[in-house]
């Protein structure tokens, strides 16, 4: 593919991405608001995949490393925190608990 | 593995991202949409990793268990009142890998000749520019947040201007890039300018809009992801990054609504530090009379009531008061008595705050009533209990023009019979306005920390 087809090709579902996202969201409770903003924040840590390619690169210098490293560094911390906090916020959400008996 | 596999499993992590969105529709299987996305991200790191040409696995590893370990370990035991800044925090890290990917990106093509191309370079300078504000401007909030700085708008002469100018000095950095300037250090430091943007722009913004700034931040962090993609020729990171930026921007524009604010007044206005102004507006407001009464007297009130909302604000969160409102809540109910919740859509410091806290109290989610919901029933309830809460329940939202609040959407607590105000003392909330509810003749005040009054009230309820 040449560069301008596969930029026509991603701008494409760049736009159709931004109206999935409002469409979906649209759809999420304001109760569910904080693990929204928490679940999305999760999403974004795929950038952990732009941070592992760039410390995969062969023949790279002591530069490229280091910048690779702290990606992959603060995108993991990303990625882990974000899925796991949003795991313990939805874990609460609970319609009535069965009633205890005496 | 060959290129067409590797990108339709990347097409299983993007569909695995939408589900969980979809699933977040009901609190019913929220928690599984949460999995599956989960999984589809570690299918995405795996794909990754069998790439062809790919080197220096272990120093992925070992990347990744350092910054995992540390996202695991403070995801566990944070509390539940201080998630909204570790989202900030975990948002932030994002914004600054999506940086740092583009600096390194650029460093990986600049040898060739003519690069980059326009269209990197631009996907260069926004990842870059983004991510850099989302980084710093996180930290900030993290750092009010968690009260190492002060949570109120901090501001100086000319404020509007250094910022302007600063920015304007990274968009031409920017520019300059795509225009073909073959320099590296230009990055750098309009990444540094960014991240010097980011610190200046989250300072002047107080306490009670980090809502609004930390779903902003968020946003920023998915857009300069999805730009990282194109750097990168990725579509997982392209439709990932834009799903959350859509979602992070709706939100965002959603919480201004809530305020009936424009999302630059809250960004540029250093709200809650018009003092002056509210104090004038409060003088001429109320009978100045304000009401307390003994925790016993409440006690009876509320135990003799038919039907009692409780509206949860900040200073809940403050308190750590929810299991107490809702052993509070579980006692009235034994007794006969209705008992609802009341959220408005900016109580406390992020979307959603207090739904989030009353869970974890194990408050049921059938009994969180949203604003349209729970307004109408005001005039059949006997007592609205205030805990913490004072700006969402401020009356002058509806009838003082000159208020700085005035057309913000408010729960209209004072339709009930009797308010009951939990307050620490008669200061004015973050946004230093007066609230003449407390000045109300059917307001009554019990003063003192959120949790101690509960408390208090449960002993007494207990013995009516």
């Amino acid at each position: 593919m040449s560069h301008n087809t596969l930029l026509v090709f991603e701008v494409t579902i760049l736009v159709l991405a931004v109206f999935l996202g409002v469409e979906v969201i649209s759809k999420v409770p304001a109760l569910l608001h904080t693990p929204l903003m928490s679940g999305t924040n999760a999403i974004h840590g795929i950038v952990i995949v732009g941070a592992m390619l760039v410390l995969g690169l062969p023949d790279k210098g002591v530069f490229t490393w280091i910048v690779g490293f702290v990606a992959v560094v603060l995108a993991s911390a990303n990625v882990v925190g974000g899925f796991v906090v949003t795991d313990r916020m939805l874990e609460m959400f609970k319609k009535r608990e069965p009633p205890k008996r005496p | 593995m060959s290129y067409n596999l590797t990108n339709l499993l990347y097409l299983v992590t993007i569909v695995t991202f939408i589900l969980a969105l979809r699933f977040l529709s009901s609190p019913a299987h929220a928690r599984r949409g949460n999995q599956i996305g989960a999984i589809g991200m570690l299918v995405a790191i795996a794909v990754t990793f069998a790439k062809k040409g790919l080197t220096d696995y272990w120093a992925i590893a070992v990347a990744m268990v350092i910054g995992g370990g540390f996202g695991a370990v403070a995801a566990r035991k944070v509390k539940m009142t201080a998630m909204p800044q570790m989202v900030a925090l975990f948002n932030g890290v994002g914004g600054g890998a999506a940086a740092l990917v583009s600096l390194a990106e650029l460093h990986r093509i600049l040898p060739e000749p003519g690069a980059p191309k326009v269209d990197i370079g631009l996907a260069i300078v926004l990842s870059a520019l983004i991510g850099s504000i989302s980084f710093s401007g996180s930290m900030i909030a993290f750092a009010k947040l968690q009260e190492l700085l002060s949570g109120r708008p901090i501001t100086y002469a000319g404020q509007q201007f250094v910022n302007a100018t600063l920015f304007l000095a990274c968009l031409a950095a920017g520019l300059a890039l795509v225009a073909g300037v073959q320099d590296e250090w230009l990055l750098w430091t309009l990444a540094a300018g960014a991240a010097l943007f980011g610190v200046l722009f989250v300072l002047p913004i107080g306490g009670a809009d980090m809502p609004v700034v930390i779903s902003l931040l968020n946003a920023f962090t998915g857009l300069a992801a999805a730009a990282t993609g194109f750097e990168l020729e990725s579509n997982v990171l392209i439709v990932s990054g834009m799903l959350v930026g859509a979602s992070g921007t709706l939100l965002t524009l959603m919480m201004g609504r809530a305020m009936n604010r424009s999302i630059a007044n809250v960004l540029f206005g250093a709200f809650g530090k018009v003092t002056e102004q509210a104090a004038a507006v409060a003088a001429g407001s109320g009978d100045g009379n304000v009401r307390s009464a003994s925790a016993e007297d409440i006690a009876v009130m509320l135990a003799y009531a038919h039907k009692v909302v409780f509206v949860p604000g900040y200073g809940l969160a403050v308190a750590q008061a929810q299991h107490d409102v809702r052993q509070l809540a579980d006692l009235l109910e034994s007794k006969g008595v209705e008992v609802s919740y009341a959220i408005h859509p900016v109580a406390g410091r992020m979307p959603g705050h207090m739904n989030v806290l009353l869970a974890e109290a194990n408050v049921p989610y059938t009994q969180l009533k949203e604003m349209d919901e729970a307004n109408p029933e005001f005039s059949r309830t006997d007592v609205a209990v205030i805990v913490g809460a004072n700006d969402v329940v401020n009356p002058d939202a509806r009838n003082n023009q000159g208020s700085p609040i005035y057309g913000m959407p408010i729960l209209n607590v004072d339709d009930a019979q009797a308010v009951v105000v939990l307050k620490r003392s008669m200061n004015p909330g973050f946004a230093g306005v007066e609230n003449p509810l407390f000045y109300n003749p059917k307001t009554v005040m019990l003063f003192g920390d959120a949790k101690a009054s509960v408390v208090k009230l449960i002993q007494d309820v207990k013995t009516v």
